[in-house]
């Protein structure tokens, strides 16, 4: 009884806040969906026509789709870039592979806005890498990267390795050594014990770290905003222009509920089979 | 590292991606003292007049205050409430702490954006009130308690509670036990808390700008800087600033939080 009080007294402030600024947005968000629109007397008229015309919109689903396949890339790409230096970390540094480690974490701590614009500065199209390649006498021909789907995937993958790199750390890490003696007495090659124990037991490693920046970044639109151009747009993009430009709320809404699925159905799969906390390696 | 690796393809490979992630931020520290308005090679020479101009620049320094009077009183409530929760994670069971622990959990993964739109929705059409600075506030904090949470819980797993029982058996009350046990046990974890729920208050973009009004947060107005070419070498200046004192902040935290979990 007296436990419970206690309880009570400790979960209750930050549960309120959770339900009220959290969940409950959440919910009235998905019942706007299903209004006319978001002011006046619409706001009163219950439809299914936001439904109708999401479902029909090839655009809507191009450009989910593109968000999905864009954030999919930079996940794949940060995680080929950052195991093979987790793996080096592990296996073939000392005493110093915690420093050495720290140090590509440290840029994750840096503002995550500025290291964007870092790299609109550096693409821009009168920016610095074009005008170094001119300095140095190289003729590109035209601008580099700036405005494309391309840009927006080199940033992603900046912003977000440092995130891969750790849970991939953790996994390596927490392999037995033994059992690649094991493997080696057993006759299997370096390579060979690499593929059938290393890294079979480092998966829960590399899903973390696909989970950690296909979550983040297909939700993204800063970053498409300032590096994507017309063709690197994402579906972020299209969340924000219904809310703070076209002011087409409830369509927004549904945007936003179609988003929420996308994130949260891989989440549900993956934590059936792994538990999260063993992922993220606490 | 043993000698033989420096020279290995795998090192090469580690001093490349150093490379990659730490060269964006030194040419943003070297052409924020570029003396030119374009940021393009080659360089112009030396000044610290990008500095000077910040102070200024219209409604930069209103932002910046604005964005520290929000990150402090945000980071202060969620330090408070994620405590509190993280005490009751970790040594109570309870019904409904699973559902707690999940729900908890999910602002760290839902993008910004929805949440954004969802709290956009509430404030102005279900409570109908003016967007300001302290619907940003409010907002931090929901984003922030995760945080706290993590950070605390993983502190007080570290030790049993029987320092507690001790000072209770001794007569202090629970909540006095609390107070003069429990808190200054974790409090190098609370301050770890506090100034990572900080720097992300401080850098928080995606969600702010769908629930902020005409008082601008730091994040905010840069990006509305960013509309004018020539205003360019000054967001370059402050955003050298403001990179220099978050690695400061956070590896501060860091030390913070190993010594917490080291004892």
């Amino acid at each position: 009884m007296e436990n419970r009080s206690r309880v009570a007294v400790l979960i209750s402030p930050s549960a309120v806040f959770l339900v009220v600024l959290f969940l409950i947005p959440l919910g009235i968000m998905a019942l706007y969906s299903f209004r006319a629109g978001a002011f006046g007397p619409e706001s009163q008229v219950f439809t299914l026509d936001h439904y109708r015309e999401f479902s029909r919109n090839a655009t809507f689903h191009r450009l989910l789709g593109r968000s999905a396949w864009l954030s999919f890339r930079v996940s794949l790409l940060a995680i080929l870039l950052a195991y093979p230096v987790a793996y080096f970390l592990v296996f073939r540094t000392g005493e110093s592979r915690l420093f050495l480690l720290t140090v590509i974490i440290v840029p994750a701590w840096v503002s995550y806005l500025l290291r964007v614009l870092s790299w609109k500065v550096i693409l821009g199209g009168n920016g610095v890498l074009a005008s170094f390649l001119e300095w140095i006498g190289f003729q590109p021909g035209g601008p580099i990267l700036i405005y494309s789907p391309e840009a927006v995937i080199v940033t992603l993958v900046y912003v977000w390795i440092p995130f891969v790199a750790l849970p991939i750390f953790a996994a390596l890490e927490r392999i037995d050594r033994s059992l690649l003696e094991a493997a080696a007495d057993l006759g299997c090659g370096r390579f060979e014990a690499f593929l059938r124990v290393t890294l079979p037991l480092s998966l829960p490693g590399i899903v973390a770290g696909f989970l950690f920046v296909f979550i983040p970044t297909v939700g993204e639109y800063v970053t498409p905003a300032l590096v994507g151009g017309p063709d690197g747009i994402m579906f972020g993009n299209l969340i924000f222009s219904q809310f703070l430009r076209g002011l087409n709320w409830p369509l927004g809404s549904l945007m936003s509920l179609a988003m929420l699925v996308l994130i949260l159905v891989p989440l549900f799969l993956v934590g059936r089979f792994v538990r999260l906390s063993d992922l993220a390696g606490i | 590292m043993q000698r033989r690796d420096w020279f290995s393809f795998g090192s090469f490979f580690y001093w490349l991606l150093v490379l990659f992630l730490y060269l964006p931020i030194l040419l943003l520290l070297v052409f924020s003292f570029n003396d030119s308005e374009s940021l393009r090679f080659p360089l112009q020479g030396f000044t610290t007049r990008w500095y000077s101009e910040m102070l200024v620049t219209s409604g930069l320094i209103d932002a910046a205050k604005n964005s520290i009077v929000v990150g402090l009183l945000s980071s202060l409530v969620a330090t408070a409430l994620g405590t509190m929760a993280a005490i009751a994670i970790i040594r109570f069971n309870f019904i409904g702490r699973t559902a707690f622990l999940a729900v908890s959990a999910l602002p760290l993964v839902i993008p910004s954006v929805v949440i954004g739109v969802a709290l956009l929705i509430l404030y102005r059409l279900v409570f109908n009130v003016e967007l300001s600075l302290w619907t940003v506030g409010l907002a931090h904090v929901v984003i922030n308690i995760p945080i706290v949470m993590l950070i605390v819980a993983a502190r007080l797993a570290g030790f049993p509670d029987n320092l507690e029982e001790a000072a209770m058996d001794l007569g202090t009350s629970y909540w006095g036990a609390q107070l003069r046990v429990t808190l200054p046990i974790s409090f190098p974890a609370l301050v770890a808390a506090f100034l990572t729920a900080f720097t992300t208050s401080f850098d928080e973009y995606a969600m702010s700008v769908f629930v902020i009004g005409t008082d601008a947060t730091l994040p905010v107005y840069i990006f509305s800087l960013l509309r004018f070419p020539r205003r360019l070498p000054i967001v370059v200046a402050l955003g050298a600033i403001i990179m220099a004192a978050s690695v400061l902040i956070i590896v501060f935290a860091e030390r913070l939080r190993r010594v917490g979990s080291e004892q």
